[in-house]
């Protein structure tokens, strides 16, 4: 891919994000088809994030153990790991399965609905399939993915609670103390905030790629995958930009 | 087949039966270097159907997406129900679409959505208020209408590919439609079935006093349902002509299609 055809697909993305704000402040509000696709998004992603939110809290911290026990500082494993967890651990690894599992769901649905006509029909039938259909799965995604991270991050910090119990005792006061002590604002809402953009990502490549997908079952798979793939990346970019805006803000 | 639906207004019977429902007048369209219309022009009277024959690739599918708004004519004007398309904002157009029905090629069926919410899409998304009880009637007798009264609770995929055309051509129905587009409603399909959908076809014609535009290559279908029949070639309408009036050309490109 050349550097031009990236300029020239950013700048089609950027114009498709423009029309997203503009549709989407216009009635009619499809706030219908929005609970359904925060059900869709949020509710159906839950024990897929949950899963992985466990899994990163538990390992995290019994590979930590050694190594700060090695320099006496296992009483700080709850502070190392549940900043690690909500600052990036939490948010990016939320953002990543959010984008495997819900942007090539949306990048292979709407690109099929394009392929067997079905988005024609809809304008057919009185209905701005825009609207309908992007608007809400991108509004969906924005609003979904930060209370999927903050529900993994919870979940994280409950299996970290665990690992650390699987070698001696910590009782949940003692463990929750430590890391809220050491917690403010800066640390917890730029994690959070970043989570929106994330969310609207994934929900605006997804919906882009298959909105225009190519015409054919090839088209399908290309636009499913190429959805991942963006919107992988974009959760990786927007999470630099986040971190290189927080330095510079002192927020760190 | 079954009495007359009460919430949604009925075609008008008592019209003028020569009254132009439909005019296209001296349309192109072109994508890039491939001119697909020039200068094409049809009439579509009351209650009558026209097929619109053409080679594949020739500009049927387009020309009907145009009549419906999909695509943008670049010149030429189309009048339905004697309003210009092109000079219809959002909304005049989705008015105007409650009185134009359209069958796509693919069925284009809602996936997700069981028969009796395909049908009921565009009822509740019409500028159309009915009561729950006048929806179910309305997708109850659509669907007797189309032979297919015990479906309403299948999903689209449960469906052979006849059933599935059927169920399009229901959904058409619901609201009633003055005009009803069908691209290529044969296709695909094994003959029986074909001819089952062309008797469907006239049947909805009769019933209802509609008037369709046909896009076929199919003869059989084009035998059965058309009153007049128009060659598409070149990006214009090379003739024009009854069913047998077109195999009685002589000119080559006329009778090529109907040998």
């Amino acid at each position: 891919m050349s550097v031009s055809s990236i300029l020239a697909e950013t700048g089609t993305v950027t114009r498709f994000a423009g029309r997203v704000f503009r549709e989407g402040f216009r009635p009619r509000f499809e706030v219908q088809e929005l609970l359904y696709q925060c059900y869709v998004i949020g509710y159906q992603s839950l024990p897929l994030v949950g899963l992985t939110g466990f899994i990163m809290g538990l390992v995290l911290t019994l590979r930590l153990r050694p190594t700060m026990v090695q320099f006496g500082a296992d009483s700080w494993i709850p502070v190392m790991v549940g900043m690690t967890i909500i600052q990036e651990m939490g948010p990016i690894i939320t953002g990543l399965m959010v984008a495997g599992k819900v942007g090539s769901n949306i990048g292979a649905e709407l690109s099929s609905m394009r392929v067997t006509e079905q988005i024609d029909a809809m304008s057919v039938s009185g209905t701005n399939p825009f609207k309908y259909l992007v608007v809400t799965r991108v509004l969906a995604a924005t609003l979904m993915v930060p209370v999927l991270t903050v529900l993994s991050d919870a979940i994280g910090l409950f299996a970290a609670y665990v690992g650390i119990n699987t070698n001696g005792v910590t009782t949940v006061a003692l463990f929750t103390n430590q890391i809220v002590a050491r917690l403010t604002f800066g640390d917890v809402l730029p994690a959070v905030i970043k989570t929106f953009f994330f969310g609207f990502a994934i929900g605006l490549i997804g919906c882009y790629k298959g909105y225009y997908a190519d015409k054919g079952t090839e088209g399908v798979g290309r636009a499913a995958n190429s959805a991942v793939v963006a919107g992988s990346l974009a959760v990786f970019l927007l999470d630099l930009l986040a971190v290189l805006i927080s330095s510079l803000l002192g927020l760190y | 087949m079954l009495p007359a639906p009460t919430p949604a207004p009925p075609a008008a019977p008592t019209a003028n039966p020569a009254e132009a429902v439909l005019t296209i007048a001296n349309v192109s369209l072109a994508f890039g270097e491939n001119h697909v219309l020039q200068d094409f022009s049809l009439t579509l009277l009351r209650g009558e159907n026209i097929v619109v024959m053409g080679k594949s690739g020739a500009g049927k599918s387009v020309l009907i997406k145009c009549v419906i708004g999909l695509l943008q004519t670049d010149s030429g004007t189309i009048t339905v129900l004697g309003q210009d398309v092109a000079a219809l904002d959002h909304n005049g157009l989705d008015r105007l679409r409650t009185k134009l029905g359209f069958l796509f090629q693919s069925n284009a069926l809602y996936d997700s959505m069981t028969v009796r919410d395909n049908l009921l899409f565009p009822l509740r998304r019409q500028w159309l208020t009915h009561t729950p009880a006048q929806e179910a009637e309305l997708v109850k007798q659509a669907l007797e209408d189309v032979g297919l009264a015990d479906t309403a609770a299948k999903m689209p995929a449960e469906l052979s590919g006849g059933m599935r055309k059927r169920i399009a051509l229901a959904r058409t129905l619901i609201l009633r439609p003055e005009i009803i587009l069908y691209d290529e409603p044969t296709t695909g399909l094994d003959p029986i079935t074909g001819r089952e959908i062309d008797h469907l076809i006239r049947e909805v014609q009769k019933k209802y006093n509609t008037s369709a535009l046909i896009i076929s290559h199919d003869l059989a279908c084009v035998r059965l349902t058309a009153d007049r029949v128009a060659l598409l070639s070149e990006g214009r309408c090379y003739a024009e002509d009854t069913y047998a009036g077109m195999q009685a050309n002589a000119d080559p490109q006329v009778h090529d299609f109907f040998v």
